[in-house]
Formats: C-alpha cells, sequence, structure tokens
C-alpha cells in the first residue's frame, strides 16, 4: 500500500504528470553558489536557486504537481521546472501582456475585461506622452495592449501601457477595425514561441497585423474581411492540426 | 470544461467554471468559494441531488487548492445522462477529471467507488441499480491520490465494522485502476502537443 514516495524529477522531464506526484530534486543542489549557508537539519530540503513554475508547488523534500500536463526542464540558470498544461481560463501574472476590453471609464481609472475573475485597472496617466491636460482618448469598447504590474491572488490587477522607461513600445490602443478572438492558452504560447512556423507561413499567404494577448485573445487585421476571417479560421484550427495538413490548407489557399 | 464519465451505463457530463467572479454574498476573503449543482435526468432536483451536492462540495474542497484564488468562485455542474446505478461514484470521478481539465491546481487526485454488501456477506464493486437494490448496505467511499486516504465515505444500510472495513480494502485496491485510467487518459490528450 505504501506506494514509492516520490520519483526523480529528471527521470519524469517530458513526460505526462499528475497533481499528487512527488518529484523529488537530486542532493547536488545543495553544493550551489552559496556553500556558506548553515544547515539546520541534515540536508533534507533543496538549497541551490531551484525556479519552481507554474504547476509545482515546494513541499518538504522536493516538488509537487498541482496540474496536470508536461514537466519542462530548463538547466540554465540553477535550473527551473514547470508545468505545460493547457487550459482556456487565464489567470493573471505580473508580466503579461494581454488584450482588454475597456468595460467602464471610473473617475481616474478605466476597468478593463482581462478575461481573469476581476476587471483590471488601468490609470490614464499610464499611456506614453498622457499628462493630467492631455488625456489619452479611451471608450468603453475599445481594445487595449498592455503588461500587468500587479497581479497577484490578493489584489486587483493594474496594467499600464508604457514599460518602465516611460516607452510605450508597441502597447496602448488597438486601432480600428479588425477582429478579436480567443483561443486556448497553449495556442497562444506556441505562437508566442521564436521560430513560429505557423506565423511565417501565414505572412507569405497575406500581408496582415497580429496582435496575441497572454490571455487567449489575438487580434488581426487584413486588408479585407474576408481575408481576415480566413486568417481567423487557420489560427483557430492550428491547434488540432499537424504541420502537414496545415501546409495542404495553406497551399490549397494560395492556389485560389 | 467539459467531459462525461460512464462506467458500464451510468454517464454524466461535467462543467467546471472557474475560477470567476464571485457574488459579494458568496464569497470568501481566504479561499474560492466552491459550488456544485447536479441535475437529475428528469424532474427538478430534490433533496437527494441537494445532499450529494454537499457531499460533492465537501470531497472536492479538501482536493482543490483554494487558498490560491481567494474572492473567486468556482461552479461544477453536473447533469446526469442515464443511471445504472453506482451514480455517486460516477459523479465523484467525472468531478475530479473535469477539475484536470480544467487546469485548475490540485493538492491530489481523487476517485469514487462504490460496493454493495450482499446479504450473504459477498461484495461487490460497482453495483447496477438491481444488486443495490438487492444489497443490505451500499457503501460510497472517495478516495484521494496515490497513499489512498480517506475523503469521504456515505453508507446506505446496515453493516458491522469489520464488513466496512473490507469494504474500504477492496476500494481502495479498485482506486487504482481508476487513478490508471485518468493518466492514460492525460496521456493521451497530451500525446498531440
Amino acid at each position: 500500500m505504501a506506494a514509492e514516495r516520490g520519483t526523480a524529477a529528471e527521470a519524469l522531464v517530458g513526460q505526462v504528470v499528475l497533481p499528487g506526484d512527488l518529484l523529488l530534486l537530486p542532493a547536488h543542489y545543495d553544493e550551489d553558489a552559496e556553500g556558506e549557508r548553515l544547515r539546520l537539519s541534515a540536508g533534507t530540503a533543496p538549497q541551490g536557486r531551484l525556479l519552481c513554475g507554474p504547476g509545482l508547488r515546494r513541499s518538504g523534500a522536493g516538488l509537487l504537481v498541482t496540474k496536470c500536463g508536461l514537466l519542462r526542464h530548463r538547466p540554465a540558470g540553477g535550473g527551473a521546472y514547470w508545468v505545460d498544461s493547457q487550459q482556456k481560463r487565464y489567470v493573471p501574472v505580473k508580466g503579461d501582456h494581454v488584450i482588454g476590453i475597456v468595460t467602464a471609464k471610473a473617475g481616474d481609472v478605466f476597468r478593463l475585461d482581462v478575461g481573469g475573475s476581476e476587471p483590471a485597472s488601468l490609470s490614464y496617466l499610464a499611456f506614453e506622452g498622457a499628462t493630467k491636460r492631455n488625456r489619452p482618448n479611451v471608450q468603453v469598447g475599445d481594445l487595449i495592449y498592455g503588461q500587468f504590474v500587479v497581479a497577484n491572488k490578493d489584489m486587483e490587477p493594474e496594467m499600464v501601457c508604457i514599460d518602465s522607461s516611460g516607452k510605450s513600445n508597441g502597447m496602448g490602443i488597438i486601432g480600428q477595425d479588425g477582429f478579436l478572438f480567443k483561443v486556448s492558452l497553449g495556442l497562444i504560447r506556441k505562437l508566442l514561441a521564436p521560430k513560429c512556423e505557423i506565423i511565417q507561413e501565414l505572412s507569405q499567404l497575406y500581408p496582415f497585423e497580429l496582435v496575441l494577448g497572454m490571455n487567449g485573445r489575438i487580434w488581426v487585421k487584413a486588408k479585407t474581411v474576408q481575408q481576415t476571417l480566413i486568417i481567423v479560421n487557420i489560427l483557430e484550427a492550428c491547434e488540432y492540426m499537424t504541420p502537414q495538413q496545415r501546409k495542404q490548407a495553406l497551399a490549397k489557399l494560395s492556389g485560389n | 470544461e467539459l467531459c462525461s464519465v460512464c462506467p458500464g451505463d451510468t454517464s454524466v457530463l461535467a462543467g467546471l467554471y472557474g475560477p470567476a467572479e464571485a457574488k459579494l454574498s458568496k464569497e470568501l476573503p481566504d479561499r474560492a468559494a466552491l459550488e456544485v449543482l447536479l441535475r437529475p435526468k428528469v424532474g427538478l432536483p430534490g433533496v437527494l441531488e441537494r445532499s450529494r451536492e454537499q457531499l460533492l462540495r465537501q470531497t472536492c474542497e479538501a482536493a482543490v487548492l483554494g487558498v490560491l484564488h481567494p474572492r473567486t468562485a468556482i461552479s461544477l455542474v453536473l447533469q446526469v445522462l442515464s443511471d445504472a446505478g453506482s451514480l455517486l461514484s460516477c459523479c465523484l470521478n467525472a468531478a475530479c477529471m473535469a477539475l484536470l481539465d480544467a487546469g485548475l491546481p490540485l493538492a491530489a487526485l481523487f476517485c469514487g467507488v462504490t460496493c454493495a454488501l450482499q446479504p450473504d456477506g459477498a461484495i461487490l464493486l460497482d453495483p447496477t441499480a438491481r444488486q443495490e437494490q438487492e444489497a443490505r448496505a451500499v457503501l460510497t467511499f472517495a478516495i484521494a491520490g496515490s497513499d489512498r486516504k480517506v475523503l469521504m465515505a456515505t453508507t446506505k444500510g446496515s453493516c458491522s465494522v469489520e464488513e466496512t472495513q473490507q469494504c474500504l480494502a477492496a476500494a481502495q485496491r479498485a482506486a487504482g485502476t481508476i487513478f490508471q485510467f485518468y493518466r492514460d487518459s492525460v496521456r493521451r490528450r497530451y500525446s498531440k502537443c
């Protein structure tokens, strides 16, 4: 009845893990840069600068898995473990760039719907070149691309449209026209990966503008409505298509 | 997230929504407020459905890490599609799969197993409706994760303490099969990535 209490983390990298699985970390995390640390207990807890990412929690001697998915590992910079899971519901995280929809203007702040459990707030001064006299022209129903500066479980999330040096860096109000739709979070991460073939192949089909929000929202604008809708359908479908099926679909479209 | 679980002919469809905004009257300051709605196949939900909803809610609250999402609401809606016995354990399994599918943080997995104690003392696992009628007692257990601890136990009928222990041991052994099924389904889902 007493099954193996935990398996080594390295053995499960790239495999499916389920909540309740305990991952044991190798003991050599003790002899890291801060070797001068006093150990009060005889080396039960790992002491290296290990990053415990989404889907994992520290528990006693190892990491407890809390979401189902594939276990990933990055050896650089002290090592990081996280669980790659597919879900559709977004939970705000600090530093994420998201697309929000303005739902209300309350005095000096805008309330944005970002798809999480609470509306986020955005101050009117958080735009490039905005002052008390020079207010940005934001109406209810506008789309805003910004990043979170405050996003934890206890407080209401707050967004800004400028980075730390005061430049907008591509953030701000998203222009007129275009089409906004929602996909799963896993597809967004796939599209944001460094060399994404999907976007390269699509750009050879028609020229278009694309904004990807980490909350699962994508905004697309092409020259005509029909081209926009074609790109929307391909992006929605490519989550479940293999690369060959995608190339076939695109070849058929560019032939037309 | 929707998923449907059917052992034999009993079939339940589970939909999970959350973490979403909670009404002020229902929000808890330190945890997520979990709500379970069980809809029978015909008719309006009655007292039996309400008591089952409370059992399911308490089991799910023990497994879900609600402290990670305070002041939110998590709603689990279960629709009974067909009932041929062992309904409560089917609902438990559907609830666990819905929680897994939606990506909510769980401390451990859980599954439901029903045992029927026949008049001659034999133990039957996952009884049909007919076997439940003829049995002396029907016990349902919610078994957690890899250490096979009991999250919830409910009994209908009368049985001795030793018989309860035997049913519990049988249920814990059977739980292994269900957890393996969860693992295989998740593997199949992630094999396309």
